[in-house]
């Protein structure tokens, strides 16, 4: 391969930096007179701060985790954690600032939104700029709004659940989201209404040395049904930048809710994000999850199976190429009878890339009748790239049915040779190689996104060889 | 008739021993050759090396195609040449479709996108006349696949890829009566005056159908012996001693 083709491929499409255009940027650092500078530029009820402050001194207490990737890059002085951008919450694309609109048309988000989806949330550094959703959900009563919005207009609702399916306490990153968190969304899908298309929130963080750490909310209600895509990019910077964001999920009897994410954050980022849903009887929760981004990356996403015949599926892939440590996963626990989780977990590493899957799953005492079914692969492109697996399993009763398969190894040089004997490049056997191996991942999103992720794979292989 | 493929003095190392001894081999457009030998004699290596699979080193000799020298080309531009290898043991892809997989290496090998429809209709042509059923192209690369339809694949690819030459290392292996007359059958409807098969094998049964040029007999890295057919009727009576002393 010509050496020249590599260099263009080194332009990755997600990679364009804005100016750092800001309409205020909060000092780096994390002070009390900090987060009540947030709260006073964001005009909020006085109870939102009273839980940022009481998030602040929990973060002070709460100790840096013991176990995962080395943090200590990761220095809190040096973060600006509120970004404001130049533009006010807009509900048309042609009222959103020149320049940030460009962004969000690079990333194919109006296009989208115009072809397969039923509302859009586009957030920009910490607020979000746009937001809509189709009329006719609104006439059924969907809500879908940024979270600040929602905060505003329906306090009773978020003050009944936020905070209450991941508290504050869970860990000191979530401590630290609930401290300083700004933009997201809510959704709202009441009893039995059944949305065909999906909604997407795209999370765009371009401003250096800040962090991003949007709220998401969702709200399944009784025989309700919702695709919820959430989709995360940044251009690369020198230093690091920090996302944080909390994901809170609660699915009522006999709804529906699929949560797909294509996270692709620059090299430099700390994502250590945190997401949990809480189902209830005969409810439903299948998380589709693509983690391509990210220097570092701690990302665990949990279903507590609270109601009799829930269930949860889990199907994610990560990629980690040269100076990535994905750290990623999957949590379980079974609380309610009968109920079902399904977990198929793959991992790629290459070019001395490390991934790992740390998973746990937790059959409570009265969970008897349930199913559990882990498996997870990792591939490893290159001898010295690491790939490691990590299961907690916490079978609690004796009328379960629970297996785990884990398989880790190398990419076949047989395999590599067999395709190549029918023509194709070392580059394009490893390319469909990986691309069978992240199969039954993309084929659980729309076809776009399959593509993208395909496209995604694609660039990462192109990338490193030669 | 041209000279198609020329080996001569080749050898060649694995994990530091040494496999093949000074082999030379000719084969021209519009012939069936064959090579036998006992296990261990450098049959399967000999259809990597003509691929340079590099698991392999090649310390002396060299490989011509067409005239041209393609000793060092990689594989698949050595494919690109026109040179196919059915596996002994076909590897499965898992995520991958068979159909896609055919279709990009008939794309990759002709450097031209091919209209699909046209394609796929031509495949499940083939497919038919080896009895093969056509939901397997939706299936993952020969996951799952017996050992007889492993081998039919294969054997598929060949008449899709349309090679000048077919190199095929032990399909007949661990194949039926009915899978390796059907086997016999792919090489018949592929072989022509411009093209050429090399069928490495321990059994006669394949050969049975077959209009064999030569037969090669492969003792310890060298080619010591070369016949007619009536060669490989007297392997099948009387083994391989014989060659093995003169060696």
């Amino acid at each position: 391969m010509p050496k020249t083709q590599i260099e263009d491929l080194n332009t990755n499409i997600y990679d364009f930096k804005n100016e750092d255009n800001f309409e205020f940027k909060i000092q780096k650092g994390l002070t009390k007179d900090i987060v009540e500078e947030i709260s006073r530029q964001k005009n909020e009820p006085e109870w939102v701060l009273e839980i940022r402050l009481k998030a602040l001194e929990m973060y002070n207490k709460l100790d840096m985790p013991t176990w995962g990737p080395d943090l200590s890059e990761l220095n809190m002085d040096e973060i600006a954690t509120y970004v404001k951008p130049k533009s006010k919450l807009n509900s048309d694309w042609n009222d959103v600032p020149e320049e940030i609109k460009n962004t969000f048309d690079k990333l194919g988000i109006p296009q989208a939104e115009r072809q397969y989806l039923a509302g859009v949330g586009a957030q920009y550094d910490s607020e979000v700029v746009y937001h809509s959703i189709k009329e006719e959900l609104l006439k059924q009563g969907v809500i879908y709004t940024d979270f600040d919005s929602a905060i505003k207009q329906y306090p009773e609702i978020i003050k009944e659940y936020f905070s209450k399916c991941v508290p504050i306490s869970d860990h000191k990153f979530i401590a630290l989201h609930y401290a300083v968190f700004s933009g997201g969304s809510f959704v709202y899908v009441p009893k039995n209404v059944k949305l065909e298309m999906p909604l997407q929130s795209y999370f765009r963080l371009n401003s250096p040395e800040s962090g991003q750490f949007e709220h998401t909310l969702i709200i399944v209600d009784e025989g309700a049904s919702l695709h919820f895509i959430e989709g995360c990019s940044a251009p690369k910077y020198n230093k690091v930048n920090l996302h944080a964001g909390c994901v809170e999920l609660f699915v009522k009897e006999n709804g529906y809710l699929r949560y797909s994410t294509i996270e692709n954050w620059s090299k430099n980022m700390m994502n250590l994000n945190t997401k949990k849903a809480i189902i209830e009887k005969n409810g439903k929760v299948d998380w589709v999850s693509g983690s391509f981004g990210s220097h570092i990356s701690m990302l665990y996403p949990m279903s507590i199976l609270k109601g009799d015949n829930s269930q949860t599926e889990f199907t994610g892939i990560s990629f980690a190429g040269a100076g990535q440590n994905l750290d990623t996963g999957f949590k379980v626990v079974h609380m309610g009878k009968n109920t079902s989780s399904v977990v198929s977990s793959k991992s790629i590493s290459k070019s001395g890339g490390i991934s790992t899957y740390r998973s746990l799953v937790s059959i409570l005492p009265n969970a008897t009748g349930s199913k559990c079914s882990v498996s997870c692969d990792g591939l490893m492109l290159d001898s010295n790239s690491r790939s490691d697996t990590i299961p907690v399993n916490n079978v609690e009763n004796d009328e379960t049915e629970f297996s785990h398969e884990a398989r880790v190894g190398k990419i076949s040089e047989k395999a590599i040779f067999y395709l190549m004997t029918h023509g194709l490049t070392e580059a394009d056997a490893k390319a469909m190689i990986v691309r069978g191996f992240a199969n039954p991942v993309s084929k659980e999103l729309p076809m776009e996104y399959a593509v993208e992720m395909n496209r995604l794979i694609n660039l990462e292989l192109e990338g490193g060889i030669g | 008739m041209e000279k198609l493929l020329e080996i001569e003095n080749l050898c060649t190392n694995a994990d530091d021993k040494q496999i093949l001894k000074g082999l030379d081999l000719s084969i021209n457009s519009g012939e069936i050759h064959v090579i036998m030998g006992p296990n261990g004699a450098g049959k399967s290596t000999l259809a990597n090396v003509i691929f340079n699979n590099s698991a392999y080193t090649k310390t002396s000799g060299t490989i011509k195609f067409n005239g041209e020298d393609i000793t060092n080309l990689k594989t698949n531009e050595i494919a690109k040449k026109g040179i196919f290898m059915s596996f002994q043991t076909p590897e499965e892809i898992s995520g991958i479709s068979t159909l896609n997989f055919i279709k990009t290496a008939k794309n990759k090998i002709e450097g031209k996108t091919i209209y699909l429809p046209d394609l796929k209709k031509e495949i499940e042509n083939d497919m038919s006349e080896l009895g093969m059923k056509s939901e397997l192209l939706h299936r993952d690369l020969n996951v799952g696949f017996s050992g007889g339809e492993k081998k039919k694949n294969e054997i598929l690819q060949m008449l899709v890829l349309k090679p000048k030459l077919a190199i095929l290392d032990e399909t007949d292996s661990g194949l039926d009566v009915d899978a390796i007359r059907t086997v016999s059958k792919g090489i018949e409807m592929f072989k022509n005056d411009e093209n050429a098969v090399l069928i490495i094998t321990h059994s006669t049964k394949i050969l049975e159908s077959l209009k064999v040029d030569l037969v090669h007999i492969l003792v310890d890295g060298k080619i010591v012996y070369t016949g007619t057919s009536e060669l490989a009727k007297e392997i099948e009576t009387n083994g391989y001693s014989k060659f093995k002393e003169g060696a």
